[in-house]
């Protein structure tokens, strides 16, 4: 009873721990709409992905023939990536920009971003392309209400717009909240599918087997079951006369 | 043709003991045939050091220790390697199922007193079984070179600078560096990979010759070997072959379910198994916010992190550590118990193995969090509880109130 009790103790203060953690967590993270399933999706993100983050980032570890996954055909890959004559399809994603001049640039050298997705969560990262806003005290005109203070530009600002981090009364507290002020090529609803796609294609990019891992897995699982019962009743045949 | 087998047979028995062999450890070792559930967990972790050394074998194929190339070469399995990721899974999962796997062995012992006469040896050769394979996920772990790995390494090395006067020295002869760097990333590959599965294999051998020597113990902690037939055999007992062998395939494909579904559906196990800071590479002028070890060394991480500095030396802390994976060695010696099983102690020490397990988990969960003021003191509560355990068990096992132990093994 007295370990019960303890146990019981203990779980409760867990719980209460745990909550003040999270509470303090501060920023609020917006789902990112995953689907590994939307080949279409997909595509648009590897699409945004080449023409705008690879100008400084690099996907070190991704080989651009590995878009075939997506349902891109090679032919597809070198037209619409817009591939230099240079690049080879099986080639590894190189950054433009190479990494000594960004970080004179920016800082810091901005991260490769193969794995970016398994670091920080896909939550994170839509959240972040979303939460850009002008402030004229960092270097770059942009500041983030995910990361602040970070070194990276704003270079979808064409496509959102500016936004500006305004304080709001609410309740009688003090809410800051992010209000588009100049609009951008794209409204509101269709920069967040965009940015959707772009989180979607990094989730893709930073385990490109996970579908087959997935699907193997399943199979995996159905022989193991048979054999389980195939062993179980070898064992109740071997068993039979124990008592 | 059968003829021919049975001349082949002779003609190796004469050589080598291969009839005998087999008659000593399968054929005619017996079993007790009350074993339970508890009783799987040595036979899994055999199956899971198969799983280890030859999913082992081929990421060594495909794996570059060697600073600038080890992250990316963790990628390359994952991604240009045939099924690369089903190796890679396979190993960083195995790592986990293998402590899960020896932590409720290890708790069986506990429970049943597996470690008491005549079966001292045997529980010290699984105790050093234990130590073996805590240096080799330690140094396992260096060698994808994620953050998360050279950092935990650098935090657990420095702990050996703070022993007194030969501190610095020590944290640099295992370094062979100033700080954790490719130099420590090879030898800790050269351990991982030969000496310590070397040193593992010979002494988990050892484990079963031993065990083979004095008998297993059962959930009633008798010995079966009491009451023999009059062919010499215990009356309670039954041939490992074919019985133990077939019962025991039957938990290997259970648990070989558990192990494949978090294969392939949740190798990162929501950040347990892979932490999410590992698969940022490995930045030595870039400390992370939060350094944790991995799940299965919190427990002792908080033990040391409960204890205060004395004199501005982490040194005590590191003694309360490394008492406390030591101290079960010593646990045949601090048992008085009348009995050996705990379905037939007294209610205290059910009381304090109950505590202790809930002072093992609530410590493994707390090393896993920020050291907050709160968190520390619960730590150094629990702490507590963890060492009273030990310390106070050959008070309590004297006056606790035992029932008395059947003669003969019963069924559930």
């Amino acid at each position: 009873m007295n370990a019960i009790k303890k146990l019981g103790m203990l779980v409760l203060l867990m719980a209460a721990s745990t909550m003040a953690v999270a509470s303090g967590a501060g920023v609020h993270l917006d789902t990112a709409p995953v689907n590994l399933k939307d080949q279409a999706s997909l595509q648009r993100g590897a699409k945004l992905f080449t023409s705008r983050c690879l100008a400084c980032h690099a996907a070190s570890y991704m080989r651009y023939n590995r878009l075939t996954d997506i349902g891109m055909s090679e032919e597809q890959i070198k037209k619409e990536l817009e591939l230099p004559e240079d690049v080879k399809i099986g080639s590894t994603m190189q950054a433009a920009m190479d990494s000594n001049s960004a970080k004179l640039a920016y800082g810091v050298a901005p991260p490769d971003l193969s794995v970016i997705a398994r670091s920080r969560s896909p939550d994170w990262l839509y959240t972040y392309m979303r939460s850009f806003y002008v402030d004229s005290t960092k270097a770059s005109g942009y500041n983030n209400t995910v990361f602040p203070s970070v070194g990276m530009p704003f270079v979808l600002a064409d496509l959102q717009g500016e936004q500006a981090l305004e304080s709001e009364q609410h309740e009688g507290h003090d809410v800051k909240k992010l209000i588009l002020k100049t609009p951008g090529s794209m409204q509101p609803a269709e920069y967040d599918a965009a940015v959707g796609d772009l989180t979607n294609y990094l989730v893709f990019m930073s385990e490109p087997s996970k579908l087959v891992r997935q699907q193997i897995g399943w199979i995996v699982l159905a022989f193991l079951s048979v054999l389980l019962m195939l062993v179980y009743a070898l064992k109740k045949e071997i068993w039979k006369d124990i008592h | 043709m059968m003829n021919l087998l049975t001349k082949l047979l002779g003609w190796i028995d004469e050589r080598f003991p291969l009839t005998s062999t087999w008659k000593a450890h399968a054929s005619e070792y017996y079993a007790p045939k009350n074993f339970n559930f508890w009783y799987f967990f040595g036979g899994l972790a055999l199956l899971v050091l198969v799983i280890q050394i030859v999913s082992g074998i081929f990421l060594t194929m495909n794996y570059k220790p060697d600073a600038l190339f080890a992250f990316a070469s963790v990628e390359y399995i994952m991604r240009d390697v045939q099924l690369g990721w089903i190796l890679r899974n396979i190993h960083s999962t195995g790592a986990s199922m293998f402590f899960i796997v020896i932590y409720l062995h290890m708790f069986r012992g506990l429970m049943y007193g597996s470690y008491r006469k005549p079966r001292e040896l045997l529980w010290i050769i699984g105790m050093i079984i234990y130590l073996a394979l805590m240096g080799e996920a330690f140094m396992g772990y260096l060698l994808p070179w994620g953050q998360m790995s050279f950092w935990g390494a650098q935090v657990i090395v420095n702990l050996f600078s703070s022993v007194p006067f030969v501190g610095p020295d020590l944290a640099i002869l295992i370094r062979g560096d100033f700080v954790v760097s490719d130099i420590t990333l090879n030898r800790f590959f050269a351990l991982h990979v030969v000496a310590i599965p070397l040193i593992l294999v010979l002494i988990i051998v050892a484990h079963l010759v031993a065990l083979h020597e004095v008998g297993s113990n059962n959930p009633d902690g008798i010995e079966i070997k009491k009451n023999k037939g009059p062919d010499g055999h215990p009356l309670d007992g039954i041939p490992f072959f074919p019985y133990m062998v077939v019962k025991d395939a039957v938990a290997a494909v259970a648990f070989l379910i558990v192990f494949v579904t978090v294969v392939f559906f949740a190798p990162d196990m929501g950040g347990y198994f892979l932490e999410y800071n590992n698969f940022v590479p490995a930045n030595p002028m870039k400390t992370p916010e939060h350094i944790a070890p991995v799940w299965y060394f919190t427990p002792y991480y908080a033990i040391l992190r409960a204890v205060p500095p004395l004199f501005g030396s982490q040194f005590p802390g590191v003694v309360a550590m490394g008492v406390a994976t030591v101290i079960f060695f010593a646990l045949p010696w601090l048992d008085r118990g009348q009995v050996k099983s705990i379905r037939y102690r007294g209610p205290i020490y059910k009381a304090f193995l109950a505590s202790f397990v809930v002072s093992f988990v609530g410590l493994g969960y707390l090393g896993l969090m920020p050291a907050t003021e709160l968190y520390t003191w619960i730590s150094r509560v629990l702490a507590v509880v963890y060492f009273a355990f030990f310390f106070l068990m050959p008070w309590y096992t004297k006056i606790d109130k035992c029932k008395p132990e059947p003669d003969r093994v019963t069924s559930k």
